[in-house]
């Protein structure tokens, strides 16, 4: 099918994107890397009165470290920057491995080419990639409107199904990457049928490890199972003040898949199955992060 | 508001300048407007890859993108990769024919366009390389195992027993 008609802005500055996305209300929809809204217009899934594509709007796509004058800062992402572009950076290899990680399981190159970071993050389907890494990452994410700006905690971001706490008249303009502590280690795991496809679960793991090895922080969060990111504080709790063994893991793993998800059956894997994933995906996850930690001393 | 907008942007080195409606999709507008129907267009929502095309190099769904986003921009479709004449093919295009790359041939110029950027960045790919490459695209004949020894082919490399 083809999209129904609308009005359609080129904004080349956010000041200008913000003033017509103000103007038009809740019948305008911004326009990112399109690879999630076009579908959804090509079926009339979505009939947007008007759309502000952003894709002009050059002062949105950058990567860069803010230095916040206390020894290394955030990676602060634009978010119109191409998912292509966060896949090939140097700077997100070294700053967020985590984010790094997860990129190339992002749908398909052609994908990534159009599709942005902001975008995916606004967009917040369940099974999408970037929400969960960010929710691991504790990113935090500025929002602007036509009237001010703000900055919102990845943990406050997500409210659901395909839903966030963007208003409307409000861009996600932003996304900021705190460094990671000293000790600490990342990994991202997920699987799908065929690389590239939607993952049945994917987790994302952040462990920070004191000087003898043991766990002062964990944070994994899940894709697929749920509305929204998952937060597993569960298996969080039990790494709490351990330090790292088979048992360790397996108690987390089963935290995890028992106690901090409650995922849905669809066509694609049923739920049991989806909870055996999740405890065997957290499991080699925590011991990739656990080992990477330990890798990792500064 | 005027329902149309106006778009110029270059394809296979033609400098083309229309006049379409905003929802017009690239794919459409590279095939109906243009007259450059070796660009597919299969499920319309991303999923099957056969409109992919370039834009300034790079491999894109042309069905998940507007004509008007175009504008300014370069755009390679498959009938940019021979030299026109349709006597000589370009090197991939030779390697497919040879090898046996295609059945009806409906996913081809999506799997062409896919794998030219591809193989500009892994001009020596191994089999798992070139089959996580073609994960976008979809050959209903099942003719995958002929794709990835045309490749194999392309690149200089001997065909594996299995391909």
């Amino acid at each position: 099918m083809k999209p129904a008609p609308f009005d359609y802005f080129t904004p080349a500055t956010l000041d200008e994107a913000l003033a017509l996305l103000a103007e038009h209300g809740a019948d305008a929809k911004p326009l990112a890397g399109g690879q999630s809204l076009i579908p959804a217009m090509n079926f009339r899934l979505a009939r947007p009165a008007a759309l502000v594509d952003l894709n002009r709007v050059g002062e949105l796509s950058y990567i860069r470290s803010e230095r916040d004058g206390r020894g290394g800062g955030a990676t602060a992402i634009g978010a119109m920057t191409r998912q292509r572009a966060v896949e090939r950076s140097e700077l997100v290899a070294r700053a967020a491995p985590l984010l790094a990680e997860a990129m190339p399981s992002i749908a398909h190159p052609q994908i990534r080419n159009r599709g942005t970071v902001g975008g995916s993050i606004a967009h917040a389907d369940p099974s999408a990639e970037l929400p969960a890494v960010m929710l691991a990452l504790e990113a935090r994410f500025r929002a602007r409107s036509a009237t001010g700006e703000r900055s919102v905690p990845a943990s406050e971001f997500f409210k659901g199904l395909l839903e966030t706490a963007l208003q409307p008249g409000e861009l996600l303009v932003e996304i900021a990457v705190p460094p990671l502590l000293p000790r600490s280690g990342t990994a991202f795991l997920e699987l799908a049928r065929r690389h590239g496809d939607y993952a049945l679960v994917g987790v994302a793991a952040v462990v920070t490890l004191d000087a003898r090895g043991r766990c002062t922080a964990a944070r994994i969060t899940f894709l697929s199972v749920g509305d929204g990111p998952v937060l597993a504080t569960e298996a969080g709790k039990t790494l709490a003040g351990q330090a790292l063994s088979e048992e360790l893991l397996r108690a987390a793993a089963d935290a995890a898949a028992t106690r901090d998800v409650d995922p849905p059956s669809d066509i694609h894997a049923s739920a049991a199955y989806r909870r055996q994933l999740v405890a065997v995906l957290t499991r080699r996850a925590l011991a990739r992060a656990f080992e990477r930690a330990e890798g990792n001393p500064s | 508001m005027d329902p149309h907008a106006n778009v110029e942007v270059t394809v296979n080195g033609v400098r083309h300048r229309r006049a379409v409606e905003p929802r017009l999709l690239l794919s459409d507008f590279l095939r109906h407007e243009l007259g450059l129907t070796g660009t597919h267009v299969g499920c319309e929502h991303g999923v099957c890859g056969a409109c992919t095309v370039l834009l300034d190099g790079d491999a894109v769904r042309s069905c998940l993108m507007f004509a008007v986003q175009a504008d300014g921009h370069d755009v390679t479709t498959v009938e940019g990769l021979s030299d026109g004449s349709g006597e000589t093919l370009h090197p991939l295009q030779a390697a497919f024919r040879e090898a046996h790359g295609l059945q009806c041939g409906f996913c081809t110029p999506g799997v062409l366009m896919t794998l030219v950027p591809f193989l500009r960045e892994h001009p020596d790919p191994d089999e798992r390389q070139i089959r996580e490459a073609l994960s976008g695209n979809l050959c209903r004949c099942t003719g995958y195992q002929n794709i990835v020894a045309a490749v194999r082919l392309a690149c200089g490399a001997p065909s594996s027993p299995r391909a």
